[in-house]
Order: structure tokens, then C-alpha cells, then sequence
């Protein structure tokens, strides 16, 4: 009996780390994708400076609130703009930004198979 | 065919691009604020700095008046140096000024406070800076103009005298 309770014991306790670890996880994830807006080029979880100290604290407390990670972003981007964020959104400022890799990739694609075609003839 | 028109396409291509990059080497790639869009005031709670009463910012704030939020530490310099503007601002009878004590030591505040004089008819505390961050604040000083719950303009980094023309013309 008293083995089963060691057991129960150490399952508990490893579900509560589990948990804890789980927020702290998801707390550097997001502030990872933070720009620090001070220091400029790191991120919110690199940096040391006064306001990235406060809002780790912000994304902790929001975490504990219940706030999902998305709702935290939404939360910052009304607050700051969408330049807090690392991960930018597809819109009109942003359509070059995202596709131009694709059309370079197509492009460079199209020229490689053209010339392996006509290499070929 | 193709070999005719096809470097003149890639060339032009490369041109495009060449052009996008350049543009954006003048772009300004520091983070500039938002500071004309009006905003409801955010929902926080703060202690206050005399008797550690907690407040509602909701309660806090009388929709009827006009208000000055200014995010003011001990150990901001710029702060010392706008000191004197509010100190003027708040002899005017129709602006209450509300401070809110960035990251500070009390007793830092209160020597601040002692021996520049005290231009704030009510201070919040702010100890850990989450409230600055409620107020889509990133340093310190900051200053919000606040009507009717909405803030209705905000000054980034300390006062001037030509600051200080402005917003008593937006008070009257």
C-alpha cells in the first residue's frame, strides 16, 4: 500500500512540473517573436532592457489570466502595432514581402527547366 | 525569339527588384508610435502612491474632465528636465495632472517629489512596468492627454515649452 502512495506521490509531482513548465515553454515561444521596441534587432526574450523586463512580466500574467497566445499577440498589436510582432501578417504592405520568394523560386525554376529542355534537344 | 527578348525580361526583372531594395534602404526602420489615434483608456488596476489604496482605472478616471497622464522615475533624467513644464501645467484649473511612477523606489519618488516640487494631484504606481505597457507605453517620460476615457493625444519622451504652448491651447 504505502508503494502505491510513493507512486501517486511522484505522479502528482511530476504532473504539477509538467504544467509549470508547460507556461514557461509557451512564455519564451512568445516572446521570442516579440521585437524588443527599444532595442533594436533583438527580441523581447533576448533582452535585458526595462520594457522587455515588464512585458515578460505582461505575458506571464496574461498566461495566468487564461489568455491564449493569440489573444496575447492581439492584445500587444492594438498597443503597439503590428511592428511588435516578429511574424508579419499577410496584408497589402506585406504581399511583396511574401510572395516574392515564391515568384523568384518560380521564376528561377522556369529558366532551369527551359534550359534543361532545350540542353536536352 | 527567345534568346532576343529574354535577357532584356531577366534585366528588367533584376531592375525591379534592385529598385524595391533600394526604396527601402531609406526606409525608417525604427519603431515610431501611433500618436494620433484616439483610444479608449485601458481597464488596469493600480495602487495609489500616498495611502496604497487600490484603483480601478475605470473609477479612476471622471469621463468629464481632462486629464494628464504622465509616466514619470526618479531615475529618468529627461523627467527632471520636463519637471518644471508640468509644474507649470498644473497651476491651470481646468487639466488635472496624474502621475504614474515608472519602476521607482518610493523613497527615490518622494525625494523627487521633495525636491522639485509636486505637480500631480494623484499618483499611480507602477512597479514592474506592466501598467506603462496597459498605456502602450516603451520608456519613460511618456504623456497622455485623456477626455472623456479616451486618450486623445500622447507625447513621446519629455515635455518642451513648445509642447507645453500646445497643449494649453488644446485645454482652452
Amino acid at each position: 500500500m504505502n508503494y502505491l502512495k510513493v507512486i501517486f506521490f511522484f505522479l502528482v509531482l511530476f504532473n504539477f512540473n509538467e504544467l509549470k513548465a508547460d507556461n514557461e515553454n509557451l512564455k519564451n515561444q512568445i516572446t521570442k517573436n516579440l521585437r524588443c521596441l527599444i532595442c533594436q534587432g533583438q527580441s523581447v526574450y533576448d533582452s535585458d532592457s526595462e520594457f522587455a523586463n515588464s512585458l515578460k512580466v505582461v505575458v506571464e500574467e496574461k498566461l495566468n489570466d487564461g489568455f491564449s497566445e493569440e489573444q496575447i499577440y492581439l492584445f500587444l498589436k492594438d498597443k503597439y502595432g503590428e511592428w511588435i510582432l516578429y511574424d508579419p501578417e499577410l496584408n497589402i504592405n506585406t504581399y511583396i514581402l511574401w510572395l516574392l520568394p515564391i515568384l523568384l523560386f518560380l521564376i528561377g525554376g522556369a529558366i532551369i527547366f527551359k534550359s534543361f529542355i532545350f540542353t536536352k534537344k | 525569339m527567345r534568346s532576343k527578348f529574354f535577357p532584356f525580361i531577366l534585366i528588367l526583372i533584376f531592375i525591379i527588384i534592385f529598385l524595391f531594395f533600394y526604396k527601402g534602404l531609406s526606409n525608417y526602420n525604427i519603431y515610431t508610435p501611433n500618436i494620433n489615434v484616439e483610444k479608449d483608456i485601458p481597464l488596469f488596476s493600480a495602487n495609489l502612491f500616498e495611502s496604497n489604496v487600490e484603483v480601478n482605472s475605470k473609477e479612476f478616471f471622471d469621463p468629464k474632465k481632462l486629464y494628464l497622464l504622465n509616466i514619470w522615475s526618479s531615475w529618468c533624467v529627461p523627467c527632471r528636465d520636463e519637471h518644471a513644464l508640468l509644474m507649470d501645467l498644473s497651476k491651470n484649473k481646468n487639466i488635472t495632472l496624474i502621475g504614474l511612477n515608472y519602476k521607482d523606489r518610493p523613497d527615490n519618488a518622494k525625494n523627487f517629489l521633495n525636491e522639485l516640487g509636486n505637480p500631480y494631484s494623484q499618483i499611480l504606481v507602477d512597479e514592474t512596468g506592466t501598467k506603462a505597457i496597459e498605456w502602450g507605453a516603451f520608456g519613460v517620460p511618456e504623456t497622455f492627454l485623456i477626455y472623456k476615457n479616451k486618450v486623445i493625444k500622447k507625447y513621446i519622451g519629455p515635455l518642451n515649452q513648445q509642447l507645453l504652448v500646445e497643449i494649453k491651447s488644446l485645454i482652452k
